[in-house]
């Protein structure tokens, strides 16, 4: 009898309105510490697990290195990263002029409405192709076409295609973000629209755009899909000639030219020579580096124009 | 300078980048209208119907012009887009939690750690990454479920998740960052602790710009190729098991067109898939336009 009179009287006091209230902000209370430490657990995690990767391909890179493999012959990946150079390069004298001209006109020409969304359906389509895609695209148009082998030259092309909506949206949005002041002052003073573009709008994007390009180029050293038919997987150079006409001079941008991570994917899939293992350790690790190398790069350049322009 | 110049040169910059907008657009049509093109020869040239490519289990095409073999694209078309998926469901909790952190929990650290952590991961070329998973998570996979080889769905979908991880994080911290204050804050006035702020407030007011999110995660994943195609196994059979081995779109177009005869069946039914491709890249974008338009609609 007095042990049922205890448990309703204990049955009673949780019924209290207050207690319960108590209860749940206890509940949301703990709900909260372990949220937030799952979040702080998840977010941690990856930064590991990016440390453990980086840390992971360069000590596999250092591990594999031997005399001959970063040497510029056969059995090295010397012309591999003097092609990923050289063809990044190529395509960034392509798609920094098309790229920043075609924002400009988006931005400062074309008439908003109509032409601004057709323009950027375009360039988002171009943005979201897959990247095996636009190497299909280009080994149909400028190697099939054009009735010739694969070359730097159509790989670099491919490379653009895939740089240039960056390149552009960057610039756009740089234009649209700066004050109206800045054009009208100039217009004001009696400049056509072109010299306010020239001298007064431009000038104040420096940063941003180099930023975009610089994440462009970051995106051209390793792209590899979009190379497979275009730039081809064999290198056959000789570092003697330098008739720009031959087949075999370095800086002929018409011969076929094996980057680097298409030395990855070759080395993993084909592995035709006995060192493939290493190749694609050491070209990982030096792709990695100068993907790192240009974040950088990309992030103090931006800082410094912008402080130089600013004044300090 | 006489005005006479100065107008000439207005003009010319003015027709120059004009002609820049415009070969963007051109380049544009022309890849639209080559995959158009090509891709249609599958059924234009060779006579298969849609239903055989779309849902033919039997993939046997001719490489040469008179045709006559199967092209039933099933099995990539199915190996595509279960490990996508699977990659999403992967990538989206600890993306979203990710963005919740940098932008709400600790933005010093996101900032100055994580931010950049992400950057550098968008940044690792898809090779390594296709690389890392060859030589580390696919004997991994192998040893864990004693499997005759650990090249198999589950291999490709980690390996996508890490490599859409990302693109899902960083959208969704700026679909975070750009939900209105004045909602946290009565939120907060009401008593509400962090977590149910976040979980009631702040994920119902960003979910718009989350799914932008996930939809370019999603594009991406589809379109990814040889990351995909190092650890996916190649086999050509209907994917069974996420153990099992399998095959998808992107790696049979980078690993068979070097082999395809130009104008063979063969190579048409490749140009079928990157047409395929093109028009599921082309969906996801207008998907995301529609959930902006929504968005401006209610807002």
């Amino acid at each position: 009898m007095t042990t049922t009179s205890t448990g309703a009287v204990a049955s009673e006091q949780n019924k209290n309105p207050l207690t319960q209230v108590d209860a749940s902000i206890r509940h949301a209370r703990f709900s909260d510490r372990l949220a937030t430490g799952a979040l702080y657990a998840i977010s941690g995690s990856f930064v590991l697990l990016l440390i453990a990767m980086l840390s992971y391909i360069m000590y596999n890179g250092i591990e594999a290195y031997s005399g001959t493999i970063f040497s510029f012959t056969d059995e090295g990946i010397g012309n591999q990263f003097f092609n990923t150079i050289y063809l990044v390069v190529i395509s960034l004298l392509v798609s920094v002029p098309l790229g920043i001209a075609t924002g400009v006109y988006m931005s400062e020409y074309a008439a908003p409405g109509r032409t601004t969304d057709l323009l950027q359906m375009a360039l988002e389509t171009l943005s979201s192709l897959p990247s095996v895609v636009v190497g299909l695209f280009g080994y149909l148009a400028f190697v099939v076409y054009v009735g010739t082998q694969w070359n730097l030259f159509s790989g670099a092309l491919a490379v653009s295609i895939l740089s240039i909506p960056l390149i552009t949206t960057t610039t756009y949005n740089a234009l649209q973000a700066l004050p109206k002041g800045y054009r009208e002052g100039s217009l004001a003073l009696a400049a056509t629209p072109w010299e306010t573009i020239v001298h007064v709008l431009l000038p104040a994007c420096v940063q941003p755009i180099i930023t975009g390009i610089m994440l462009a180029a970051g995106r051209g050293f390793g792209e590899a899909a979009a190379l497979l038919y275009t730039a081809g997987m064999s290198t056959d150079i000789n570092w003697n000639v330098w008739n720009l006409a031959s087949p075999v001079c370095p800086l002929n941008p018409f011969r076929p030219g094996e980057t680097l991570s298409l030395a990855v994917w070759a080395s993993r899939t084909e592995g035709t020579t006995a060192n493939a293992g290493d190749v694609a350790a050491a070209a990982s690790a030096v792709l990695i580096c100068l993907v790192l190398f240009f974040s950088i790069m990309s992030r103090w350049l931006g800082r410094a124009i912008s402080r130089k322009i600013e004044g300090e | 300078m006489s005005r006479n110049i100065k107008w000439r040169r207005e003009f010319t910059g003015r027709g120059l980048v004009s002609l820049c907008g415009m070969a963007i657009v051109i380049l544009t049509l022309a890849i639209s209208v080559f995959l158009l093109v090509r891709g249609s020869e599958t059924f234009v040239t060779f006579g298969h119907s849609l239903s055989e490519f779309l849902f033919g289990m039997t993939w046997k095409p001719a490489d040469d012009m008179a045709g006559g073999g199967k092209v039933g694209a099933a099995l990539f078309i199915a190996g595509s887009i279960i490990t996508s998926m699977v990659a999403l469901l992967i990538a989206v909790p600890f993306s979203v939690a990710t963005a919740i952190f940098i932008t709400k929990i600790s933005p010093e650290l996101g900032r100055k750690v994580i931010r950049p952590a992400v950057e550098i991961f968008a940044g690792i070329p898809s090779v390594v990454y296709g690389w890392v998973g060859l030589v580390v998570l696919v004997p991994w996979i192998q040893e864990l479920f004693h499997l005759p080889q650990g090249q198999s769905i589950l291999a490709a979908s980690v390996v996508l998740s890490v490599m859409i991880y990302p693109t899902i994080t960083s959208i969704s911290a700026d679909a975070i960052e750009s939900v209105n204050p004045k909602f946290l804050e009565g939120a907060y006035g009401l008593g509400a602790t962090r977590w149910q702020v976040i979980y009631s407030v702040l994920i119902p007011a960003a979910k718009r710009g989350i799914l932008t999110a996930i939809i370019l995660g999603l594009s991406r994943a589809f379109g990814e190729a040889l990351a995909v195609a190092m650890v996916i196994g190649k086999m050509k059979a209907f994917p069974t098991s996420l153990l099992a081995p399998a095959h998808c779109l992107t790696a049979a177009i980078a690993s068979d067109m070097g082999g395809a005869m130009d104008g063979g069946e063969l190579n048409a039914a490749l140009w079928s898939m990157a047409l395929f491709l093109f028009i599921m890249s082309f969906l996801f974008i207008v998907a995301i336009r529609l959930i902006g338009r929504k968005g401006q609609a209610n807002a």
